[in-house]
């Protein structure tokens, strides 16, 4: 049995413990607010750019020179990795399951004789990944410090991608990131950035294939409108990915806020237990005493 | 015969209303959109969009170029960025003119397609500080 003293400090830590923990998880719901923002402010951006370029992808489609971010190099042996994680911990299994999934899937496609290229967007993941494949990691971009993530963030990566496959450093690029599906569930997402997936089919957009006349022409915009694109992607799984962090962390705040509280019943039950244990062993000794005089 | 203007960026819807006219800086040259406008997918460079009621420009946006779809009854117009030209600063848009200056300045001998981006951004942020000074029209 642990003295009272020893049991009194055990309480008082548990009970700063808990402080934080909460403080914590209400700073992840504000946070998590104002990133849900975010993401919901991106999506027209990304709608209309959906529809452009299915215009335009539609009206070049025959073409046989597409562009190479669109149709790719035509070889799959190299593979780059975007695995987009938090710079932060205490959220859960939110970075784990980012690095375990990067993990699977680069051993899956090396088991199938194809080289892996890792970019680590994100403190933990970089850790993560480190410790196993560290030979495979290019490069590591981290946002620590930083208040929110805007676009020109997503424009370097996507730059830095398109500058390495224009130097022919890969032939396919995935993205990892969690996808925010609701505050208690992340989902892990493989995406193809390069080349470009092809749009879904059957979903005629309103003008119901009207003409376009573009200018200048159809390829000079592609080609212009292709990187932006894919900056939007990467914009939209870092906005996704930063939800999603709070999002984990608040959920993981609050299990840790209810644990704490748990522990600090358990422990001042000992610790009336104890105390209550002292009175009557003092009670004995006095009463013993009396008697045998 | 309003037509439905919206200017997004990538951060957030900007603008979504109707007007009468607008005329939106296309990569070869100022168009004028009315309503029943020829479908069309335009390049922009950077430059000021203005909004016109009757004969008047009502309001006025820079952007930092992008694309612009147009169709009879819309015209959508996604920026890389735009701001309200009121909005706009001086020291700001000439700090970017001469960082611009300097990269394209850099770029001898670069890959032809990277020099004309450049070129374009110095074209841009040119066309900021004019904004900003309020040259482009006369009537601000």
């Amino acid at each position: 049995m642990p003295s009272l003293k020893a049991l009194r400090t055990r309480i008082n830590s548990v009970k700063s413990t808990q402080k934080i923990t909460s403080a914590m998880k209400m700073v992840a719901a504000s946070k998590l607010r104002r990133a849900q923002q975010q993401a919901e402010a991106a999506r027209p951006y990304a709608e209309r750019m959906d529809r452009m370029m299915r215009t335009l992808a539609a009206s070049v489609a025959d073409s046989p020179t597409a562009p190479v971010l669109l149709a790719g190099t035509g070889k799959d042996q190299v593979h780059l990795l975007i695995a987009v994680t938090a710079d932060r911990g205490l959220a859960g299994a939110f970075n784990a399951s980012i690095g375990r999934a990067t993990r699977a899937l680069a051993r899956r496609l090396e088991a199938q004789g194809k080289t892996v290229k890792i970019l680590a967007v994100g403190r933990k993941g970089r850790d993560f990944l480190r410790r196993e494949l560290s030979s495979r990691i290019i490069g590591d971009i981290t946002y620590a410090g930083k208040r929110r993530i805007d676009f020109g963030d997503a424009n370097d990566i996507s730059q830095r991608t398109i500058n390495m496959l224009a130097a022919g450093d890969f032939d396919v690029a995935t993205i990892v990131y969690n996808r925010f599906q609701s505050v208690i569930s992340q989902v892990v997402t493989e995406q193809q950035l390069i080349p470009a997936p092809p749009p879904p089919e059957g979903e005629s957009s309103d003008q119901g294939g009207a003409m376009f006349d573009f200018e200048p022409d159809e390829e000079t915009i592609l080609a212009r409108l292709l990187p932006q694109a894919l900056a939007i992607q990467v914009y939209r799984a870092l906005l996704e990915s930063s939800a999603g962090e709070h999002g984990a962390r608040m959920t993981a705040m609050d299990s840790a806020s209810r644990n704490a509280g748990d522990m600090i019943k358990r422990l001042t039950l000992n610790y009336n237990r104890a105390r209550q244990a002292n009175i009557t062993r003092e009670l004995i000794e006095i009463i013993s005493g009396a008697e045998a005089v | 015969m309003p037509i439905a203007l919206e200017i997004v960026s990538p951060e957030k819807l900007l603008l979504s209303r109707a007007v009468e006219m607008v005329v939106i800086p296309a990569a070869e040259g100022d168009m004028g959109v009315l309503e029943g406008h020829t479908p069309m997918i335009v390049m922009l460079r950077g430059g000021t969009i203005s909004l016109y009621e009757g004969d008047r420009v009502i309001e006025q946006h820079f952007v930092a170029g992008g694309f612009a779809e147009v169709t009879a009854e819309r015209c959508t117009v996604l920026a890389n960025e735009a701001l309200p030209v009121a909005e706009l600063s001086k020291d700001e848009s000439e700090r970017r003119l001469s960082e611009a200056e300097a990269e394209f300045a850099q770029m001898h001998g670069a890959d032809i397609e990277e020099q004309f981006m450049a070129l374009d951004r110095v074209h841009a942020a040119r066309a900021m500080v004019e904004a900003a000074e309020g040259l482009l029209t006369g009537s601000r």
